[in-house]
């Protein structure tokens, strides 16, 4: 396992330089339909996290007696679980906030970055370092969710969690919080993330 | 039976155009943002998906409407041969739908491909490709749990959706994916002459002409209610209404 990046590396990468949702555009579902408001992003950030640590350690942890042609079912079956277990959670305590996610959260389960990081990571790396890159992966996620979701929500609706902080005479771009804004603020977001790296590779290239 | 036949009808309507799955509830993305290069590949990725979709609307309806739900018939047969009758009239298997689901939807595509390749190769080859990638693919899943939500949710049980309704949902939002995948890869064909500016090439772009593109589809909002009213007194209007929706839509789509 010489050539696999150690904890700190996946931990590291995964904020930014492989962020799930800017570099590798995965999860874009709950990206693009839960981000027209910051607390709904938390929250679901924090379910993504919940699932992926858990999903990534149980598979780390199997990953010797995993069958290759039956790995994806496994990935599958082990984020179901914990996906319900997340839901049941939300339903029981933010009764709320459960309705607003609505059926986002059950499409967890099919979330390509929690079963990419299995594939890539936990199926063949001990369990430290595949909490670890669970943990920066989520990070990178829970970032990228909050950037979208601010940009739609100060536009959309004037303010942050729902207190308001654009002056009154700001009239409110209804278009940010429904579809198309998603769809506009993350294109708009993902071009200017591209732009600003380029430039530092170009300049760590010259100097 | 003619309010079955407009409620059937308008279900399809919705689930195609007016909450259209890719452009109004960000499902199937990965897809749309991945596959939609080429309009001939767009076009199979669309099918594939309306056939496992259906396939997967079938089993998951049946698995929901006899075992899972509260009351359910097999459940409660089964169940009543260890327990007490009130004892198995309480046993709820909702909590396990998520499960149930994602193993039923897997399970299926692999014999759905297994089968195709054995039986229909020259099918075999137009979807095969697409077929495994498909079992990830969030539109098939939300198909499921919207059926779902309209048989476990509803608190009348005669409001329960059955078959006829869950399988027009699923065709629907079928062919609203493959709708909206085939103008996206139209539209990207265009795109590749085009002078787009470097940090905005590929994806970034793509994201943003869906946005215009969900615009568009906004046009539809309310089209069904319109539909609704038009259709109930006198069906002579049916007709009228059907051929002004289209035109409606493809007006929008062109701003």
């Amino acid at each position: 396992m010489a050539d696999q990046p150690t904890a700190i590396e996946r931990f590291v990468q995964g904020i930014l330089p492989e962020n799930p949702v800017y570099r590798q555009l995965l999860g874009l579902c709950p990206t693009l339909a839960v981000t027209n408001g910051l607390q709904a992003a938390i929250t679901m950030s924090a379910a993504v996290t919940f699932v992926l640590v858990c999903a990534n350690v149980i598979t780390s942890l199997i990953r010797n007696l995993l069958k290759p042609h039956l790995r994806i079912v496994i990935f599958t079956l082990t984020i179901a679980t914990f996906v319900t277990i997340a839901d049941r959670f939300l339903a029981a305590y933010l009764y709320q906030m459960s309705k607003v996610l609505g059926p986002y959260i059950p499409l967890i389960i099919v979330n390509c970055l929690i079963i990419c990081r299995c594939e890539v990571c936990a199926s063949k790396q001990g369990v430290f370092t595949a909490g670890a890159d669970a943990i920066g992966q989520s990070l990178g996620f829970c970032l990228a969710l909050c950037s979208i979701a601010a940009v739609r929500e100060i536009l959309g609706t004037g303010g942050l969690f729902g207190i308001r902080v654009l002056p009154a005479a700001w009239s409110d771009w209804v278009i940010m919080v429904l579809p198309p804004g998603a769809f506009l603020t993350f294109g708009l977001l993902l071009g200017l993330v591209n732009w600003y790296s380029d430039r530092r590779s170009g300049k760590a290239n010259r100097g | 039976m003619l309010s079955y036949l407009i409620d059937i009808f308008l279900i399809g309507i919705v689930a195609a155009l007016i909450n259209n799955f890719v452009l109004y509830y960000f499902v199937g993305i990965c897809p749309f943002v991945g596959v939609s290069r080429k309009i001939s590949t767009a076009f199979g990725m669309g099918c594939a998906v309306i056939f496992v979709i259906s396939i997967a609307a079938l089993i998951s309806w049946t698995i929901t409407t006899y075992v899972l739900m509260p009351g359910a018939p097999l459940t409660q047969w089964a169940a009543g041969l260890f327990m007490t009758p009130e004892a198995a009239a309480g046993v709820d298997l909702t909590v396990l739908s998520y499960i149930v689901y994602i193993f039923a939807i897997s399970s299926s595509v692999q014999f759905v491909e297994m089968y195709v390749r054995k039986f229909f190769p020259p099918l075999y080859k137009a979807l095969g490709v697409y077929l495994p990638l498909i079992t990830t693919n969030c539109a098939i899943l939300f198909a499921c749990l919207v059926i779902m939500s309209k048989i476990v949710g509803v608190d009348n049980p005669a409001d329960a959706w059955d078959l006829g309704r869950g399988l027009t949902l699923a065709v629907g939002g079928g062919i609203g994916f493959t709708i909206a995948i085939v103008i996206m890869a139209g539209i990207r064909e265009e795109l590749d002459l085009c002078d787009v500016p470097k940090p905005f090439e590929g994806a970034a772009i793509t994201l943003i002409v869906a946005g215009i593109l969900a615009l568009g589809f906004m046009g539809f909002t309310g089209v069904d209610s319109g539909l609704r009213k038009a259709m109930m007194p006198e069906p002579a209007a049916v007709t009228a209404q059907v051929q002004a929706a289209p035109e409606a839509g493809g007006g929008d789509v062109h701003n």
